[in-house]
């Protein structure tokens, strides 16, 4: 599920106790970077997992704390696979390598931890897919192996699948 | 029962040791290395053998050549223990169609001739009535095959998973326990002896397309060759990798992994929970087989030594003893 919201000073911190009381899990917090960086207010993204039927719950709490949630997405991120992927992940324009997954709007990319060692050698990532269905997981796994092999990256994937 | 061994390398004289060493009631009438042969119907000294061998020297007179052992020696089974070549399966694959087509039994560790060639060795082993067997050409001591053709014969096996190469498994552990690169990891593993100067058979992830291929071709009804094997190395891990597997309590580990139904044949690095039965240290292999009746069994064991193969080769040796060899 995501929650929007504005990311004035302190909602983000008031937001996030309340998921936690109804039992949710904070998969990724992302800041939509396309708002004009004029308005002193910012597009915040929560991307969490919540246990059936806390939702009512959790909006109710939300709005003790004034946090003021401007949209709710209701997709439900159910498949969930870590790959790593290990090569030159900058120079081959990483955030292009993302976008082909989050383009299939059925899969995206709901968290990236990159590790880049020094300027020449390979950098290594975690990245985490999440989707709708099995059948959108493996497509997705099929795209970033297709980009892989394109922009010479090793994808290491799970053993087990998504 | 007697026996003649061809290859007398680390394989070879750790038969030999054990034959020594325990009373197997195995006589070796044959022995044979690249430069020299012994022919002896009363049995070969195998002390002496291993003494000279030990010293630098032949195994034998460099008058009587292996293809002489093959032809001439009087034994039941052939025992075939030389290098493995993976292009054209030889000299083990001339040695075993000479064997065979003597109406002798062969035991073999050598990966070569099985994958490339089985089904024309297994028509030419019933063909005159003998068996052919090659349980240590897989995971070294683990009873994998035998495990396979008899333990779980009734069952319809869908996925089969593991670690095949005790290099690449050492290389890999060491990567994640010290942070070492896997260059430095490799140069470890060659000092310790357990990877070879060129080692590219086994970081290519060769070694375990080509046990992949056996046990498809033999066990599984499938009939492929190592280039139906999707095949990815270790050569470009990164240690941060491995720390990135490791901060969600995973590992990185070289994969080889058959489903059967869809044709799949696959060497690759994987990651894989640190919790999970395959994550085997060192040098060890660990294989998963998934199957209808039995679920989900684990192997785990030495794939490679001296005393460790030969268990694997005397295991053969005995269970055609027990079945077929008479007055022995
Ligand atoms: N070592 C293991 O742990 C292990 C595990 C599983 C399977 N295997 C397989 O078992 C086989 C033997 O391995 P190993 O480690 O014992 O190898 P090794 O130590 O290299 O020994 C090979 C032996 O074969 C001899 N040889 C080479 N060419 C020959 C020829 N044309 N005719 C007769 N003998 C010949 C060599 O003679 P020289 O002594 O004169 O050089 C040597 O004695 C290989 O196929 C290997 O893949 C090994």
């Amino acid at each position: 599920m995501k929650l929007e919201m504005k990311d004035r000073p302190g909602q983000l911190v008031a937001a996030l106790q309340p998921i936690s009381a109804v039992g949710g899990n904070i998969v990724a917090v992302i800041h939509q970077r396309e708002t004009p960086a004029v308005t002193e207010t910012l597009d915040v993204q929560i991307v969490l997992k919540l246990p059936e039927g806390r939702l009512s719950r959790l909006l109710e709490l939300l709005r003790e704390q004034g946090v003021n949630v401007v949209r709710i997405d209701e997709e439900r991120l159910l498949y969930e696979c870590t790959l790593i992927m290990i090569g030159h992940l900058m120079h081959t324009d990483l955030s292009d390598t993302v976008d082909r997954i989050d383009t299939t709007g059925s899969a995206e990319v709901t968290e990236l931890s990159l590790v880049m060692p020094a300027i020449a050698s390979p950098s290594s990532a975690r990245i985490t897919i999440r989707s709708t269905t099995r059948t959108e997981m493996k497509k997705a796994i099929r795209i970033l192996r297709g980009v892989a092999e394109q922009k010479s990256l090793l994808i290491i994937e799970p053993l087990e699948g998504a | 029962m007697r026996i003649a061994i061809l290859g007398f390398g680390s394989v070879g004289r750790g038969i030999a040791r054990a034959i020594l060493a325990k009373n197997l009631d195995i006589t070796v009438t044959g022995l044979a290395d690249s430069r020299s042969g012994i022919i002896d119907p009363a049995g070969i000294d195998l002390q002496t053998a291993l003494d000279q061998k030990e010293n630098g020297g032949p195994c034998g007179s460099p008058e009587v050549s292996p293809a002489d052992v093959v032809a001439k020696a009087d034994y039941d089974v052939l025992v075939e223990v030389t290098p493995t070549n993976v292009d054209d399966g030889e000299p083990a694959l001339g040695h075993i169609r000479g064997a065979l087509g003597r109406q002798k039994h062969v035991v073999t560790s050598n990966k070569g001739p099985i994958a490339l060639a089985y089904p024309e060795l297994r028509a030419l082993a019933a063909a005159n009535g003998v068996f052919l067997k090659y349980e240590a050409t897989v995971c070294g001591a683990i009873p994998l095959i035998h495990a396979m053709q008899e333990g779980l014969a009734g069952n319809t096996i869908s996925r089969l998973y593991g670690v095949f190469n005790g290099t690449c498994n050492y290389i890999l552990t060491r990567m994640a326990e010290d942070s070492l690169t896997y260059e430095q990891a490799l140069a470890e593993a060659r000092e310790l002896g357990y990877a070879e100067a060129d080692p590219t058979y086994d970081v290519e992830g060769i070694d375990a397309g080509v046990k992949l291929v056996i046990l498809a071709n033999t066990i599984l009804d499938m009939q492929t060759t190592l280039d139906d094997v999707e095949r990815t190395g270790i050569t470009l891990l990164t240690p941060e990798a491995l720390q990135l597997a490791e901060d969600q309590d995973c590992t990185i580990r070289l994969i080889g992994e058959i489903v059967p139904e869809a044709g799949v044949l696959r060497v690759s690095p994987r990651i894989v929970a640190k919790a999970h039965p395959l994550v085997v240290e060192g040098t060890l292999n660990a294989v998963t087989v998934e199957t209808d009746l039995a679920g989900d069994l684990t192997f785990i064991g030495k794939g490679a030594g001296s005393t460790e193969t030969a268990s694997a080769v005397i295991g053969d040796l005995l269970y055609i003893r027990d079945r077929h060899v008479q007055g022995s």
